[in-house]
């Protein structure tokens, strides 16, 4: 069976043609004008930027080459051979550099546990539902946003000045961060929460700590001990850089590498590092499972 | 007070009286509810004594000691003292600053936009549905990996030996760390896309590169657009530190002044800073919402 296509006489056709025909042109010029001011930001940014592309492709090789002489013992009675031939050579300072990403995994747990604990007893005021007085929760949150949004390592350049160099400004640092991050997602975990509990234990005659304590707590620890699992994992790779401004951990031992062309060194920490972000991302990755699969069988 | 508010509360205040007066009958029937079972406790109990372990451990093992941190906290207190008030030495020094900090947001800008373009092939290799075949889904992903698992200072670092100290470093660095990034978040949004558009550009005889022009690209891209400016507003943020070691941008000033004790230009810094992640965060923020509402609209 076919149908017979019904065409609109030329006449009237042509308002809708031309309408079309504006509709794409209309289209097409914003798209134009949208590129041409994206064209324009990037031309002003890269001047900005200092882009020499002249100087990157010319020393682009040296890019790979980084990565080639990382694997290439260049002095000793090694010099030139591949690293992997002589362990023992490669990773000569195993002993230290193990100690030393011990040091950096206490820190960035050190600094999660306080950050964490700050932020648990701050959300609760924080909290849109249960926070007592609405200046106060503003002023939490604004302090929430101020300690997220500098960055770390600034924190650590301060604290190394006021605290002396080692992992105590880099734990200060890093837990301060951690107040920020998880402080905001633990407020919004606990904004989300079912307040019928609350309501229940409000009306047994219960006061705001204890519908805290058994009403919120209940549903909300789960959630908060898989954030702070997650921010513990982030917190390693930040404690890890931490020792790049003396605050303690393997940063230190790696840009001391890096500065002076040990590049077997380089390449030993960067590895040691990998994989100890990797089994902890690992490890916390099957907690955080465990802990949101409980929270739903329930 | 209504009536009706008032009857509850005289009613809750019944029940709450008889449950009172009957609660060693609640005890003997609902046990588990005032005793927690022996299991619960135990691991609770395990659970804090590996914490408070792991806590005592790190506090000896990293030399924290009350006199320090005491003396810390009055000098730390002496340093925002001193931050006050936030004004750089001379008008040439602020401008300094200004321009440092406009080269941190070229920065974070080219370095995320670079990225975001390298990110997409990478993302459209990794992922299941538009992969070429296995081997190259393989490395795809494992380099997606190796470059994710290096912070974006270790690379600004690398890259200073490459082209050399400045901002161009920095912009390399945030690139390199963005396609990272970026490649794998891409890579789920083309993974989760509908597959019915795919099937559709098939069937009229189209290749695998024209289903993905139309039957892919249209879904994700105002996914990748908004992930793109969210990582922009997260770029500014870590652009301001990759100064610190030479890459350019304000962090090679702000730690310069932190060394050198000069705390005044050192707030006034953090506070130019504070200032310009807002805005970007302001700015980007509309621009998501202009995004993520035509896509609602689309669909």
């Amino acid at each position: 069976m076919t149908y017979a296509l019904t065409r609109l006489p030329d006449a009237q056709l042509e308002p809708l043609r031309r309408a079309y025909a504006d509709a794409i042109a209309a289209k097409r010029r914003q798209t134009t004008l949208g590129g041409a001011i994206l064209v324009a930001v990037i031309v002003i940014s890269a001047y900005t930027a200092e882009v020499q592309l002249g100087t990157l492709f010319k020393n682009i090789g040296d890019f790979f080459n980084y990565f080639i002489r990382l694997f290439i013992f260049d002095s000793g009675s090694q010099a030139g051979r591949p690293a992997w031939t002589d362990f023992a050579e490669w990773f000569w300072g195993l002993r230290e550099w193990l100690s030393l990403l011990f040091d950096t995994i206490l820190i960035a747990y050190l600094a999660t546990l306080a950050g964490s604990v700050c932020a648990f007893f701050a959300c609760f005021l924080a909290a849109r539902n249960l926070g007592p007085n609405p200046l106060l929760r503003g002023v939490i949150k604004r302090l929430f946003e101020l300690c997220r949004t500098v960055p770390e390592i600034v924190f650590a350049l301060i604290f190394v000045v006021a605290f002396g160099l080692g992992p105590v400004p880099g734990v200060l640092a890093i837990a301060i961060h951690t107040i920020g991050a998880n402080g905001k997602l633990f407020t919004e975990v606990v904004e989300n929460i079912d307040m019928k509990p609350v309501e229940g234990a409000i009306a047994a005659g219960g006061t705001w700590a204890e519908s805290i304590r058994f009403a919120v707590l209940p549903q909300v620890l789960s959630s908060f001990a898989s954030y702070a699992l997650l921010r513990f994992e982030i917190n390693v790779r930040g404690a890890s850089v931490m020792g790049f401004v003396g605050a303690g951990g393997i940063g230190q031992d790696l840009i001391e590498a890096i500065r002076k062309f040990y590049y077997t060194d380089v390449s030993a920490i960067l590895l040691l590092v990998m994989v100890t972000v990797f089994l902890i991302d690992t490890g916390t990755q099957q907690l955080r499972h465990f802990l949101l699969g409980r929270d739903e069988s329930r | 007070m209504s009536d009706g508010s008032r009857d509850a509360v005289i009613r809750s205040a019944a029940i709450r009286n008889s449950a009172l007066a009957d609660i060693a009958g609640l005890r003997a029937r609902h046990p588990s509810v005032f005793s927690p079972g022996m299991g619960g406790r135990t691991v609770g109990f395990l659970v804090m004594a590996v914490v408070v372990g792991l806590l005592v451990i790190a506090v000896v093992r990293l030399d924290f000691s009350l006199v320090r941190m005491l003396s810390g906290i009055g000098e730390l207190g002496r340093i925002v003292g001193h931050m006050i008030p936030p004004v750089p030495h001379s008008l040439p020094q602020a401008m300094l600053y200004l321009h440092a900090l406009a080269e941190t947001v070229a920065i974070a800008f080219l370095g995320t936009l670079c990225g975001a373009v390298l990110a997409i092939p990478l993302a459209l290799m990794a992922a299941r549905n538009t992969t070429i075949n296995w081997v190259v889904q393989f490395f795809a992903r494992r380099s997606s990996d190796t470059i994710r698992s290096i912070d974006q200072l270790i690379w600004a670092l690398i890259w200073v030996n490459v082209v050399g100290l400045g901002p161009f470093a920095g912009l390399l660095a945030v690139m390199t760390s963005d396609i990272g990034n970026l490649s794998k978040l891409f890579s789920e949004a083309i993974e989760t896309a509908d597959r019915k558009p795919v099937e559709g550009v098939i069937s009229t005889g189209g290749t695998k590169a024209l289903a993905i022009r139309f039957g892919i690209m249209p879904q994700v891209l105002p996914v990748i657009a908004s992930q793109v400016l969210y990582f922009f507003e997260s770029n500014t943020r870590s652009s301001t530190i990759i100064g610190i070691v030479g890459a350019g941008g304000i962090g090679l000033h702000l730690a310069e002044q932190i060394r050198t004790l000069e705390f005044q230009a050192v707030a006034f810094i953090i506070l130019l800073i504070l200032a310009a992640v807002m805005a970007i965060d302001f700015v980007s923020g509309l621009l998501r919402q202009s995004i993520t509402g035509k896509a609602q609209l689309t669909h």
